[in-house]
């Protein structure tokens, strides 16, 4: 059998030593009526005809697409080196990092994706990653009523990923918090009525940078008002746009969380991604998962253990920081690879590549009658359109000729059935937006 | 080490995109714009291959050691699995794709491979649905506690509780917290599970008990009919934890006596890759009664034998992941199980029970084991005599092995056995290594007795020695100022 | 070992030091001997009030942490400060410079222990 190296003989020297005669013998415990009612499983392949079965389901994808589907979710370049050095398996086949004299790689490349996400952000923590971006802006919120004490209200920006806010809704349907969601503006944050949802009973005040419609904007005093009402600045935020845009640091953000697929994670049908948390100073206790410190051994040589348990599961249980145990080690191993191989300069490149492209796609889109931007606000890569038709019609229009066109807004806003998200990165050739722009011209 | 930012040069570059024509500045106004550049590292290419290649050899993992971590399943990770996963036609499809209009013709080979996944998984365990949403066990857990919810909120049962044995893992606790609920613990007699105990906290305000078979002492819970019985009497639900699966794959089927809930550690029974803390994959599969308050956009097949994304579901508890969860780790469980097949599978956790009783016969004379019976997939000694002995401690040894070449086992887990150590050989550990990890193990035993010194300043030969974990959580360095 | 006789004690191991109508509050030596390095203490804020036996905060060491309960009743006046940076003091001087909170009472001290009855407490807690 593949993987499971006994021989005969060597099972019979086994069970001779245990004292039974049949590995039967072993599940004595189990008794007859708890036995499985059924156990139809197909018989077992070879490694060749394996690999075939998903080559050929594999194949039933398309790949020759040409996308502007983003929508928080998107197609950067990733680096050659990257798949080469996490498919180490001495990085891809470790634990979690318990016993510190046995993980250093681990631990040293934790506390460095600890400092690239902090330096990024322009936040003072970090942890070693969770699940994703919607599951770090939950988290963030639980961290502010800890926080909070007895505040129970969170004030969420209807412009956050819509996608996020529904796995907030589905997380916090059975506990004591109330999400109060303020709507947009035509596409952009309203900052005066976020402001006046901040009350007395409000722990958190949760935005988007550049938000789902990709418009860019200031947080900076509604932070500092959200402060004034003894309430917690989360934002969210887009880590390739974020070597250029002004950091959650700089706004006076107390957390800020990101969807870190964009640094070095294939899109792969939604996962695994890679959710980053940093707070400041003052949330560090709050914060939830693995946090590495650096430290010194017995001999005064550097070292790095995972420090602050206290806050965690296998330690706090009923009343840990979060149940959070495993979390996204070897993606946030991409990332930091990611971040090193292009450095401050390629990551600011990748960010302008991916604005002038989508800047150049919203010309020439806007050229065509009966289409206009949503707003004249900033964007970076991702801008909404308001089409002539139905969005959903012209995505449908456009499938059959390889086009992805972008996401329908009216999926998740009301009123805006014929706004479009369209997106960009480096990646997409002028020639591509050219022939997408007379494609989408001429069904309109 | 030197850190990859105290190596950085201003100036030198690795894998560098084209010159962009227009700046940043083009497209935002300066107060948009962040003030200063951001401080990452400034290498080679050359740097940071060599850097994380030499960070890669201070790990133990089980691809270089033996790793008998309790409770963790560190077995083998076949490497196709890998070749599978990066295939370009899984790992390019946007995951909003087959939710976009006419967008799921382009999507079929991994709907189909979602699809098939969770029927495997069905039959595998006799639930009657799965979701492949939950990102870990962990978040598995909170699943399944807000399935629990969703349904009790339904029936328009009160429910305020959950149980979970001290036995549990803390996740358990932690996750049912998460979810809205209070915890009550119950105590274990004879190491399991103590139906009277049960009796003693239920009532109708119970929502759930969170179990695990066999439980994390390696033992099988043998009062599991009375407690479902008992459970059904209140409208109870009853929690599968499925991190130690790997011992009852073929032998029992968790649906079949009467779970509920159950989440799957993929990354532990169905050898997907730990990656040093992730990423793994908790899919959660459900008793009937349940299936209506799966997480949404469930992978489906239609009449014409094409798959689709089914959103029909009025009860459904929402998204726990934005799509449909870490689908490439999922990919690589998947295509495990087809490689093994069912009597594959049987075959694993057969061996992975030989292996851990072959363990713990051999070390029963050597270190006290407080539940010296036949064990299921890993067995949990105690350090606790040997420490009356001679001062010697379930770390000790831990650091005692590690300095040998070995992982060490799990220590001070589950909480009830004083100076534990949980040890979990898997079944793909051959029985030469089992006999070297056992005889170095009962060498220092040996050695604990007449030299407990050696064993307290041990390690000796790792990258680090005993770190000072005080001073880490004291001072907090947790980013590097350079 | 000797507990101070002047104090009374609570058997989740934290102590009240009752002059007049203020009490300050701190955990024992046996408690913070338990824990080991005490590297963080979460105390109330100023003018809360809490009763006989609330959470009042929590302690925590390397590899453990633990709920802090009010011996007596009272409305916080004090916190001790030092400990963010030092929380070490715990450990140092448990009955001194450790001292968590100061409160001013609202309520009598019900149930608490003398030294000599803690000290047999812990006795029976040590087997």
């Amino acid at each position: 059998m593949p993987y499971t190296p006994h021989t005969a003989e060597e099972t019979q020297a086994m069970l001779d030593v245990i004292g039974v005669k049949t590995i039967e013998d072993l599940f004595a415990d189990i008794p007859a009526d708890m036995r499985p009612k059924s156990f139809d499983l197909p018989q077992g392949l070879s490694e060749m005809e394996t690999c075939a079965y998903f080559e050929k389901l594999a194949g039933k994808n398309n790949t020759d697409l040409v996308s502007f589907l983003g929508a928080g979710f998107y197609n950067h370049y990733i680096p050659k080196a990257i798949d080469n050095l996490v498919g180490r398996g001495e990085f891809y086949t470790a634990y979690t990092p318990y016993q510190p004299e046995s993980s250093q790689g681990t631990l040293q490349a934790i506390f460095e994706f600890q400092t690239a996400v902090c330096n990024l952000l322009e936040m003072d923590a970090a942890n070693a990653s969770v699940y994703d971006g919607g599951f770090a802006i939950f988290e963030a919120m639980m961290m502010a009523v800890r926080a909070g004490r007895k505040r129970k209200k969170i004030v969420i920006d209807e412009s956050v990923n819509p996608f996020y806010r529904e796995m907030v809704d589905t997380y916090t349907d059975n506990i004591d918090v109330d999400i109060v969601v303020v709507p947009h503006a035509d596409g952009l944050s309203n900052l005066d009525a976020l402001k006046a949802a901040i009350d007395s009973d409000c722990a958190a005040v949760v935005v988007q940078n550049p938000n789902f419609f990709g418009n860019v904007q200031d947080f900076t005093e509604l932070f500092e008002h959200a402060h004034a009402n003894k309430a917690a600045g989360i934002i969210s935020v887009y880590p390739v746009m974020q070597s250029v845009m002004k950091t959650p640091g700089e706004m006076g953000a107390d957390i800020a969380v990101a969807e870190a697929q964009s640094l070095g994670q294939p899109l792969s049908f939604g996962g695994p991604y890679l959710g980053v948390m940093a707070c400041t100073k003052k949330m560090i206790r709050q914060l939830p998962g693995r946090i590495v410190g650096r430290t010194e051994d017995v001999d005064g040589k550097t070292g790095y253990v995972l420090t602050l348990q206290a806050r965690e599961q296998h330690i706090r249980r009923a009343k840990a920081t979060s149940n959070i145990c495993s979390n996204q080690g070897l993606c946030a191993l991409r990332a930091l690879i990611h971040m090193s191989l292009l450095g401050p300069e390629g990551l600011i490149r990748t960010a302008e590549l991916s604005m002038e492209r989508a800047h150049y796609l919203a010309d020439r889109l806007t050229m065509i009658d009966g289409v206009e931007l949503l707003n004249d606000a900033p964007f970076c890569n991702e801008f909404a359109i308001r089409l002539p038709i139905n969005a959903e019609d012209a995505i449908e229009a456009l499938m059959d000729k390889g086009f992805v066109t972008g996401y329908p807004a009216g999926r998740a806003y009301e009123g805006m059935d014929n706004v479009l998200l369209v997106a960009c990165t480096e990646l997409h050739s002028f020639e591509q937006i050219g022939v997408f722009t007379e494609l989408l011209g001429g069904i309109l | 080490m030197k850190t990859l930012f105290a190596q950085s040069v201003p100036g030198r570059t690795a894998c560098l995109p084209p010159k962009p024509e227009e700046r940043a500045e083009r497209f935002l106004p300066k107060e948009l714009m962040r003030a200063k550049r951001p401080v990452l590292p400034e290498v080679s290419e050359l740097d940071v291959v060599r850097h994380f290649t030499r960070l890669s050899t201070l790990n133990y993992s089980v691809d270089s050691n033996f790793y008998p971590l309790g409770s963790c399943t560190m077995k083998y990770n076949p490497k196709y699995t890998e070749y599978v996963a990066s295939l370009p036609g899984y790992t390019t499809p946007h995951p909003a794709l087959p939710q976009l209009p006419k967008g799921a013709q382009f999507t079929q080979g991994s709907l189909q491979t979602m699809y098939e996944a969770e029927e495997m998984l069905c039959e595998l365990t006799g639930m009657e649905a799965f979701t492949s949403q939950p990102m870990a066990g962990a978040n598995g857990e909170l699943t399944g506690a807000l399935l629990i919810a969703a349904y009790h909120k339904h029936k328009g049962n009160k429910k305020t509780k959950i149980i979970c044995p001290d036995a549990a893992h803390g996740t358990n606790p932690a996750s049912a917290v998460l979810a809205g609920y209070e915890v009550v613990n119950i105590e274990s007699k004879d190491g399991i599970v103590d139906p009277e105990a049960l009796e003693a906290v239920l009532d109708d305000s119970v929502a759930a008990v969170m179990m695990t078979c066999p439980n994390t002492l390696g033992l099988f819970e043998s009062h599991l009919p009375t407690i479902v019985e008992k459970l059904r009497r209140v409208d109870a639900l009853l929690y599968y934890d499925g991190a130690n699966f790997n011992a009852i794959m073929g032998k029992m089927r968790i649906g079949d006596v009467g779970f509920d809930v159950v989440h799957l550690n993929v990354h532990k029974t169905l050898a997907t890759p730990h990656g040093g803390g992730g990423p793994g994959a908790g899919p959660v599969g459900v008793s009937e009664r349940l299936v209506p308050f799966l997480p949404t956009h469930r992978p489906a097949k239609a009449e014409d034998g094409t798959y689709y994304l089914d959103t029909d579901l009025p009860l459904s508890i929402g998204h726990v992941s934005p799509f449909y969860g870490s689908f490439a780790v999922m990919l690589k469980a998947y295509a495990y199980m087809v490689l093994l097949g069912g009597e594959g599978l049987t075959q694993a956790t057969e061996r992975a029970v030989l292996n851990a009783n072959y363990m713990r016969k051999r070390l029963e004379n050597h270190l006290y084991i407080p539940y010296n019976r036949i064990c299921m997939h890993e067995f949990v000694a105690s350090a606790s005599k040997l420490q009356d002995e001679c001062g010697v401690r379930a770390l000790d040894l831990a650091k005692g092995l590690l300095e040998k070449g070995h992982h060490a086992p799990t220590i001070y887990f589950p909480l009830i056995v004083k100076e534990c150590l949980m040890f979990e050989p898997t079944e793909t550990e051959s029985k030469e290594t089992l006999d070297g990890f056992l005889d170095d193990l009962i060498d220092l035993i040996e050695t604990a007795k007449k030299d407990p010194e050696a064993l307290f300043s041990a390690p000796h030969n790792t990258p680090v020695r005993r770190l000072d974990e005080t001073k880490a959580a004291r001072e907090m360095v947790l980013t590097d100022e350079v | 070992m000797a507990y101070p006789e002047n104090i009374l004690y609570n058997k989740s191991h934290e102590w009240a030091n009752i002059e007049g109508e203020e009490a300050t509050i701190g955990i024992t030596s046996f408690a913070q001997e338990q824990l080991g390095d005490i590297t963080f203490v979460e105390l109330p804020e100023v003018g809360d009030t809490l009763e006989a036996g609330d959470e009042m905060g929590s302690i925590e060491s390397v590899k453990a942490a633990s709920e802090l309960y009010i011996p007596v009743g009272g409305e916080v006046i004090a916190v001790n400060e030092a400990l963010e940076d030092t929380p070490e003091k715990v450990n140092e001087e448990p009955f001194e410079g450790g001292w968590l909170i100061k409160i001013k009472l609202t309520d009598e001290p019900k149930g608490l222990l003398s030294a000599t009855e803690y000290a047999e407490l812990v006795a029976s807690e040590a087997h």
